[in-house]
């Protein structure tokens, strides 16, 4: 038996680096925000719509997006789904856990320089485009209009809701945010996300669409702001699929010819809008 | 320049390889199978066996002479010697709330392959393509890859699965090998022609005893070859590749998915698949953790799971998946097919499901193509 | 001040409809003003009025045992209230509550009925705005029914 070597400068990559817990937020019932810190080396920074396998002791790993990068301290949301989600939302202050990446295609939201850009985001879908509106606010002059569109089940089921407060408000975003289905303290918009595209204050002919959440609801998130008139090579989506090794060798992401977890999460609606539609009955 | 081994030349290449400190694996017969296993001499090779394969269909049967490697290909491939069913990737300690990460040195023994089919050969250059990628290198199979010492060995009797002349990846090694050797048999004489592929197996050439081939040997040599590709079991066009991909509803989708069982035997014997898992465990304590790289297949029902379900619930669409990556998306990914026309697939389905005859009646509008094989 | 012609003419309900068309359902129309919380429409009274709104939003709400008032649906500016009116048994089907203060314009329905009646060629333009509405809601509430942010595979 070989002696082990301790942790490298550069691990391989499937070797996870120690992270550290900085803080822990409850954002909904089952839904947790961790903001992490490397132990040692950190991880390269992501950019925007890029993912981290974040890997909790004796578990297992997910691939979570990056929902913010601020100062060399690592944003995620974490939806409690299965065993691995639940021990990283089980985490506290103090934790560590293991974390590598960043994988897969970014955003890129300087492709939508000298236009409107339109953010469509619906449940979880929030976290992975939350990087392209803080990107946007640092670099405001260089877009048109700016509109972000959340829709959620229910108002309980809204995440970062102070965070969208603090936007609403601002001259040069406009939010808009709809329901499901509402008490009657929900003074706000009830319906589904797609109506609200309808009527989004943008210049369709010069507008880069970033959608990001639920498979169906891309679909028709997509159809309805191709519908407004934005041509399709400017219709982005983010991708989901099961993952174990984020880089192209587990197989368990194929999409079609698409290895979603290099090929994407990010890709353009032209690249998989036949993919998605095939029934895999 | 192709040379002829002396007698017991064969078994000296064993013997030199052994002696550079490697482990020599080649085909063995075992549990009513050739397979692969370490051997100590040429003495262990199959020699006057062959198989009788078809869909579904394995039988071991003796040829009655003492050629050595009268087989195509054996039941295992070479994958599991450069990418193991089971390698560990991290260990990991945590006390209190501190984590410790160690990540193994590659386990990565020096290793010779000692019968490698063209077919096989090819598969080796798919697999590096996926494991070598600079973007995306694995540890271990770079590690034995880059060492392996190669003596393949062109195919004078390919099986009735066979089909590498379709797939361009044989009978006859081109390159890629340290050496590469043919067996002439026809009653009167019995000689191994060789030739090396790279300095270090001209090297190990020059060690032991050879003569010149002549002329005669040469031209036998080619006729081996024409045979061998005359006598392909199988074929696959790649125009009716095409044509299979076009039509996600086509009847034989679920034709063959009535069929199928889902049970990954393909994927196992197949020797360019590559889809893995992770798994993920710790002692009693909760204090060390493992984390291993396993085989999985893409037929599993988990294979694709994403909170709430999977993508790919049936076995019309996993069926799908897997005949379609191998043959059409892995061009899109990897510059090349992912089948190298071994067979194995076929011979090894349970159920006899043989992919050349699933792709030419997909390729058809009708189904006129009448079923064959050892369905039941 | 505008009149009913004017605020229905510029509605984008009634967009491409001729002005003459315009003056016949003004004639059946006055304007009306909600406060936050006042009730616009109760379940099961007479479908007797059609809303057309101005400014302000208001929840269609359905009453359950044990969630309450449930809304599952907002209309604003440039939308319409209500499909009951146009067919039997003339019954609302839902409550509709004024969420902010909201302008519209109730247009009585018998008189709209009628009008519909005496002039199959305007009635046909209403019925084909009402079937374009019908679609789609209905596409809104399968896209609410599949629950689009929930624990899906797809």
């Amino acid at each position: 038996m070989r002696p082990e070597a301790t942790l490298a400068p550069a691990p391989g990559p499937m070797t996870p680096r120690p992270y550290r817990v900085v803080s822990r937020r409850d954002d909904l019932i089952d839904t947790v925000t961790l903001e992490l810190a490397p132990v040692g080396d950190a991880c390269p920074a992501p950019m925007a719509g890029q993912f981290n396998m974040l890997w909790a002791f004796g578990v297992g790993e997910a691939p979570i997006s990056v929902a913010g990068f601020d100062d060399g301290v690592l944003i995620h949301t974490i939806r409690r789904v299965g065993a691995v989600t639940a021990a990283l939302c089980a985490s506290v202050d103090g934790d560590q856990i293991g974390l590598r990446g960043p994988f897969g295609t970014g955003w890129d939201l300087p492709r939508a320089t000298g236009g409107d850009v339109l953010v469509v985001a619906g449940g979880l879908g929030l976290a992975p485009v939350r990087p392209i509106i803080t990107d946007l606010l640092a670099n405001r002059a260089d877009f048109g209009r700016a509109v972000l569109l959340v829709g959620a089940r229910t108002p309980d089921a809204l995440l970062y809701r102070d965070e969208l407060e603090g936007w609403r408000g601002r001259l040069d975003l406009d939010v808009e945010v709809t329901v499901d289905a509402a008490s009657p303290a929900w003074r706000g918009d009830v319906g589904v996300v797609t109506r609200l595209i309808e009527r989004a204050p943008v210049d369709p002919a010069n507008t880069t669409a970033f959608v990001c959440g639920p498979e169906v609801m891309m679909r028709f998130a997509a159809q309805a702001v191709l519908d407004r008139g934005v041509p399709a090579t400017h219709v982005v989506l983010s991708l989901e699929r099961n993952m174990h090794c984020a880089i192209g060798h587990c197989g368990h992401c194929q999409l079609g010819p698409m290895f979603v977890c290099k090929d994407g999460p990010v890709v353009g609606w032209t690249d998989v809008e036949a993919l998605l539609r095939i029934r895999e009955r | 320049m192709v040379q002829v081994l002396g007698a017991g030349g064969l078994d000296e290449i064993v013997r030199a390889l052994r002696a550079q400190g490697r482990t020599v694996v080649g085909p063995v017969v075992r549990d009513g199978v050739i397979t692969h296993d370490v051997i100590d001499s040429a003495a262990d090779l199959p020699r006057g066996w062959t198989e009788e394969q078809d869909a579904g269909r394995y039988q071991l049967a003796p040829t009655g002479t003492d050629e050595i490697f009268a087989f195509s290909s054996p039941s295992t491939s070479w994958k599991r010697y450069l990418y193991p069913e089971r390698t560990l990737l991290i260990r990991a300690r945590r006390r209190r709330d501190v984590v410790e990460i160690h990540e193994p040195e590659p386990e990565a023994p020096p290793m010779a392959f000692l019968g490698v089919r063209s077919c096989d050969l090819a598969a080796l250059d798919v697999l590096d393509r996926v494991f070598l990628d600079p973007d995306a290198t694995d540890p271990t199979y770079a590690a034995r890859r880059g060492d392996v010492f190669i003596v393949a060995v062109a195919c004078s009797f390919p099986g009735n699965t066979c089909f590498c002349s379709s797939m361009d990846t044989g009978p006859t090694p081109r390159s890629g090998f340290d050496l590469a050797i043919r067996e002439l048999h026809d009653g009167a004489s019995h000689d191994l022609l060789v030739e090396a592929g790279s300095t270090r197996g001209a090297a190990l050439l020059a060690e032991v005893e050879s003569r010149a081939a002549s002329d005669t040997d040469v031209a036998r040599a080619g006729d081996s070859h024409d045979r061998a590709v005359a006598g392909m079991g199988r074929r696959l066009r790649s125009d009716d590749i095409q044509r299979a991909a076009l039509d996600p509803d086509h009847p034989r989708w679920d034709d063959v998915a009535q069929r199928c069982l889902a049970c990954a035997n393909c994927t196992m014997v197949c020797p360019t698949c590559f889809c893995s898992a992770t798994e993920d465990s710790t002692d009693l304590t909760g204090t060390e953790s493992e984390r291993w790289r396993v085989w999985d297949s893409c037929f599993t029902l988990d294979f694709t799971h994403l909170h709430g379900g999977s993508v790919r619930s049936s076995t019309r669409s996993r069926y799908r998946q897997w005949l379609l990556h191998k043959l059409v998306t892995w061009h899109d990914q990897f510059d090349a097919s992912g089948c190298v026309g071994c067979g194995r697939c076929i011979t090894w389905c349970p159920v006899g499901i043989d992919l050349t005859e699933e792709v030419a009646a997909l390729a058809r509008s009708d189904e006129s193509v009448p079923r064959e094989g050892a369905a039941p | 001040m505008k009149s009913i012609s004017d605020l229905l003419g510029s509605h984008a309900f009634f967009e491409g409809l001729a002005p003459d068309a315009i003056d016949l359902i003004s004639g059946c129309g006055q304007n009306v003003h909600f406060e936050p919380d006042a009730s616009i429409i109760s379940e099961n009274d007479p479908a007797d009025v059609f809303y057309v709104l101005r400014t302000g939003r208001a929840a269609i709400e359905i009453a359950t045992p044990r969630q309450g008032q449930l809304t599952i649906e907002t209309v604003g500016p440039g939308e319409v209230l209500g499909v009951s009116w146009l067919l039997p048994p003339y019954r609302w089907t839902f409550d509709v509550r004024a969420v902010e203060p909201t302008s519209a314009i109730a247009l009585d329905a018998a008189c709209l009925r009628g009008k519909c009646d005496d002039d199959p060629a305007f009635g046909y333009e209403m019925y084909k705005r009402f079937a374009g509405l019908v679609r789609d809601r209905l596409q809104a509430t399968r896209l609410q029914l599949v629950d689009l942010y929930g624990n899906d595979a797809s």
